[in-house]
């Protein structure tokens, strides 16, 4: 099925959503910059955005019941032509990043005000439209080799994002070169996988390299291309142990930042992983599934331990939510390496629940910021109390991170244990509770400074502006809203992995 | 007013009453009065489903699907129902209590406590007519949490030590341990169901069915078996009207509930008694009710005394499921009624002394029952009654978890009851005979009963406990269905 006929007469404007998904922030970006007005930087980012949402949402309703869609860029039809390929999967990732967009910028606009320098704003909108078109593009694209150019667009205005922190602290220039080296190096790694892989099925074709290499079956030329793009892309969705550029980046760039990258950079990438894994290589290939078994699984369990334990003697509460993104990453990857339609279904579920997630903890830490001016576990006691709205979201977002019933957490945990128990791995079935209740810790010593402890007594902070507190009380009661009905992203991760496996749709 | 109606009233009233005491959070006299309204209502809610369906089994209601095969739904049961009566009957007069204690004690932020208070009742009451283990799950949880504030409640450095120590074995055994063990009922089954005689049998067998009792078996943290019965004494920090409500019925009696309806409604009975999957909990459960009697004796401070205790009468719960037979579920059951009675009475006893005297340590409370006649007899009837003596309620539980201990031959254990009957005796007593027969230190003239609201409520569930007594046929015979084997 490498190409499906199309007809290129009459199109509509409802048929290149797939393109406009990508086009409209992607134009936008650089209109910033020629404006180059900081009063429309936002508004422009912001209508962007929501258009995005809403073609987003078109998308994924032609797509939830397992149709799938194929766009062929300029009219060239795959395999020569870029092709992109919607269905259930990356329908829900491009979802999740626009409507995560949607729900920080509100709160970006005094957040980044405040924490990124005034002459900056317009180049700062420009670089975080960059970043959500490619993110998304790296989702929607069909083309591996376009998935790397996105991937590309992406991680280069991440850096600049990130290192717009340094006009609050200077180590984040350091933490965005970090990033640079680490992430270049995970682009050439991804990029020499691609090559690999054309070298030796001579498509870049998703869909047709699934083909080719299902009909020539495996050799060392697809091994060491599926060996190099996992590495590349372990280090770009902070694989424990390629983790190590993720917490600083996290705690320096500015706290939109933090909030949107937590939220979404990371989850494309498992998405990237995810479709690799089974749509291009397919689960059946011996390789793969020992690689899985024996190299992912290990250290998904290790990343949920050994980062959960540092999350729990951090004093910094960005800190802290940098390590624990680590640890839920290995509950992804924990679900991928089941190799069941449960395991992935968790894998997407989480992918989705724990975005929102952090992103209503990332936020919070942004109006700490803006009114106690740190997030250093001595600058936020006392806080619930000054700001009771804040501080009450904190406690829904970690009793979500915990996966306390009742929350989004709570569902991806169930489904993940219930996949470690279909597959008959009990022991792993306890050590995902026993790593949340390293979640339990960290996430109750922060309880007990913004409670339960005496507030510095130069103190002035008093409860976040609205425009923050709406975006995060959005984000927090989706955690409640997501942990009670789950009928659109259970159903959708279910329906995105029987498409990856290749089952028959539900 | 329609069973269901009614059951859903049951736990909206107390929710709705957590919200009206932190609008009202200025106006102590009308939030009081407010949340006695909704204690009342609730009650009257939960006799209205008794008035309706007796002691009959209703069909679940489901309020909402949150994943295939997972419901949120609630039914009315025996167990369940006599839960909500006693929870929801002693808020009132906890609640009554609890406005002396915290006004007479001075002590800060009622409308937070008050707020969690109801919260905790409406969790309770989520518990109680919760038609499936999920559903069940998910209030038990809702109690831990919203009882953290309760016990962290004077903000000092102890109290936030108590509550840290009290989350993480409640929130660490019920997620690291009992949660994996629901899941892998869910795997195993595909139903979470309350379900008469079981949902287990011819799912799993051989050794798989005690590791699975022993994942509930701990994993239910609030029933205080040995060795995740820290939390409990820890707890104690709190105002002593959570102790007597909370963490003498609803928190740790939400526990042994739990743990008797896995046994009825998720093992069956028959299953358990087949397999002999609890052979070994009745022996953890015997060493549990002898080994925290002793610790109790050793505890000079009332409160902590009266904790270990409840860890020793908890098991009594625990061991009349893990006879696996009719009788000892029966006995079970209604030790949830009698002991609740008992210990609520005993514990507000304390707080009384504690409103008067600000005494907390046994030693120092030589000769107060004459100053304090009241509070002492009520004390003295409950303790009895925890001992086992007629004409007091405690006595028929504890004759039919004997009887369960000899249908099924386990002689040691008639023993392990009578060794607990005498200690109980050993630490209870004592109080009472200090506080009458010894002389205190200083002029006992100085000391009174303090105001009415503080003492009239254990001497009504003193009396409650005679009543229970004679009453004792009556709940038996309420609770039989929950004891029918096929």
């Amino acid at each position: 099925m490498a190409t499906e006929s199309v007809v290129h007469t009459a199109m509509t404007l409802h048929d290149h959503l797939p393109v406009l998904q990508i086009l409209v922030p992607f134009i936008a970006a650089p209109l910033t910059v020629f404006i180059g007005s900081r009063a429309l930087a936002w508004p422009i980012s912001f209508a962007s955005s929501v258009v995005s949402l809403v073609i987003a949402w078109l998308l994924l309703m032609q797509v939830i019941d397992g149709d799938v869609i194929s766009y062929h860029i300029g009219g060239w039809a795959p395999p020569l032509g870029i092709e992109y390929r919607v269905d259930a999967a990356n329908a829900f990732v491009v979802f999740l990043v626009a409507a995560i967009s949607v729900v920080v910028l509100p709160f970006a606009k005094v957040s980044v005000a405040y924490e990124v320098p005034l002459r900056d704003h317009a180049l700062f909108y420009s670089a975080y439209l960059l970043c959500f078109s490619g993110l998304m593009g790296v989702a929607i694209t069909g083309d591996a080799f376009n998935v790397f150019v996105f991937l590309e667009i992406s991680s280069l205005s991440t850096y600049v994002l990130i290192a717009a922190g340094a006009g609050k602290d200077k180590r984040a220039l350091t933490a965005a070169y970090d990033y640079l080296i680490m992430g270049t190096i995970g682009a050439t790694f991804f990029v020499i996988g691609i090559g690999f892989l054309y070298m030796g099925t001579g498509t870049l074709n998703m869909a047709d390299l699934a083909q080719r290499i299902a009909a020539q079956g495996g050799n060392r030329t697809i091994e060491a291309g599926f060996a190099f793009i996992l590495v590349g892309i372990g280090l770009k969705l902070a694989f424990y142990p390629l983790h190590l550029w993720l917490p600083n980046a996290y705690t320096y760039a500015p706290s939109a930042v933090s909030a949107f990258l937590a939220a979404t950079a990371t989850k494309v990438a498992v998405y990237v992983l995810l479709r690799f894994c089974f749509t291009v290589f397919g689960p059946a290939f011996g390789f793969e599934v020992l690689t899985l078994q024996y190299v992912v699984l290990p250290l998904a369990v290790v990343a949920m331990f050994a980062s959960s334990f540092v999350a729990v003697f951090q004093s910094d509460f960005k800190r802290m939510l940098a390590y624990s993104s680590i640890a839920q990453i290995g509950y992804m990857l924990l679900g991928i390496a089941f190799l069941t339609e449960t395991g992935v279904t968790a894998a997407i579920v989480h992918l989705f629940n724990h975005g929102i997630t952090k992103a209503a903890l990332f936020m919070a830490v942004g109006a700490y910021v803006l009114r106690a001016g740190d997030t250093f576990y001595n600058d936020i006691a006392g806080l619930g109390r000054k700001m009771p709205w804040t501080s009450a979201a904190v406690v829904i977002g970690g009793l979500s991170l915990i996966g306390v019933p009742g929350t989004a957490g709570f569902i991806s945990k169930w489904v993940l244990v219930q996949a470690a128990f279909e597959k008959g791995w009990w022991p792993v079935a306890l050590l995902i509770v026993a790593s949340s209740l390293l979640a339990v810790i960290y996430v109750w010593r922060v309880v007990e400074v913004l409670y339960l402890q005496p507030a510095r007594e130069d103190s002035t902070a008093t409860e976040a502006p609205l425009t923050m507190l709406v975006p995060i009380w959005v984000a927090a009661l989706a955690c409640i809203w997501f942990g009670i009905d789950t009928d659109t992203t259970l159903g959708a991760a279910r329906t995105a992995a029987a498409g990856l496996l290749n089952l028959p749709g539900q | 007013m329609e069973t269901n109606t009614a059951i859903l009233a049951s736990m909206i009233i107390p929710a709705l009453a957590c919200v009206g005491n932190m609008v009202l959070r200025r106006n102590d006299n009308l939030r009081d009065g407010m949340t006695l309204v909704a204690a009342i209502a609730t009650f009257a809610c939960v006799l209205t489903v008794l008035a309706n369906e007796g002691n009959g089994t209703t069909a679940p209601m489901v309020l909402w699907t949150v994943m295939p095969g997972l419901d949120l739904a609630f039914n009315a049961e025996p167990l369940g129902l006599m839960f909500a009566i006693i929870a929801s009957g002693l808020w009132i007069v906890t609640h009554l209590y609890g406005i002396g204690y915290m006004r007479g004690n001075h002590e800060k932020k009622h409308a937070r406590f008050f707020a969690c208070f109801s919260f905790a009742i409406a969790s309770a009451m989520g518990i109680a007519f919760a038609a499936n283990m999920f559903t069940l799950f998910l209030f038990y949880e809702a109690l831990t949490i919203s009882t953290y504030p309760l016990v962290a409640h004077k903000e000092t450095p102890e109290a936030v030590k108590g509550a840290r120590t009290y989350l993480a074995i409640l929130i660490g055994t019920s997620i690291g341990l009992q949660l994996v063990a629901v899941i892998w009922t869910f795997a195993l089954t595909g139903t979470l169901d309350f379900t008469k005689g079981g949902i287990l049998a011819g799912h799993v067998e051989g050794p798989m069915v005690a590791i699975l009792l022993a994942l509930y078996a701990f994993g239910i943290g609030k029933a205080a078996l040995m060795p995740f019965h820290r939390w409990l004494p820890a707890a104690m920090v709190a105002p002593t009207p959570v102790s007597a409500l909370l963490h003498a019925v609803a928190v740790v009696k939400a526990g042994v509930f739990t743990m008797l309806k896995v046994g009825v409604y998720i093992f069956g009975i028959d299953f358990l008694a087949e397999t002999g999957a609890s052979e070994w909990l009745m022996w953890l459960a015997a060493f549990s009710i002898v080994c925290a009697s002793v610790v109790a004796l050793t505890k000079d401070n009332l409160k902590a005394r009266l904790a270990y205790s409840t860890v020793s009468q908890l098991s009594y719960i625990t061991l009349g499921m893990a006879l696996a037979t009719s009788m000892g579920a029966l006995g079970g059951g209604m030790h949830i009624a009698m002991h609740a009675m008992g210990k609520i009475t005993l514990f507000m006893c304390a707080g009384s002394i504690y409103v008067a005297t600000h005494k907390t340590e046994i030693s120092q409370m030589t000769g107060l029952g004459r100053a304090m006649p009241v509070t002492f007899i009520a004390f003295l009837i409950g303790a009895l009654s925890i001992i086992g003596l007629p004409p007091l309620g405690g006595s028929w539980s504890k004759w039919l978890l004997i009887l369960g201990a000899a249908d099924t031959g386990h002689w040691v254990m008639i023993g392990v009851l009578m060794i607990s009957s005498l200690l109980n005796i050993a630490y209870l007593l004592p109080v009472v005979a200090k506080g009458f027969f010894l002389k205190g230190e200083g002029q006992p003239q100085e000391w009174a009963e303090a105001q009415a609201l503080v003492w009239a409520p254990p001497a009504l569930t003193a009396f409650g406990c005679v009543v229970l007594f004679f009453f004792a046929g009556d709940i038996a015979a309420f609770l039989a269905p929950i004891a029918e084997t096929n």
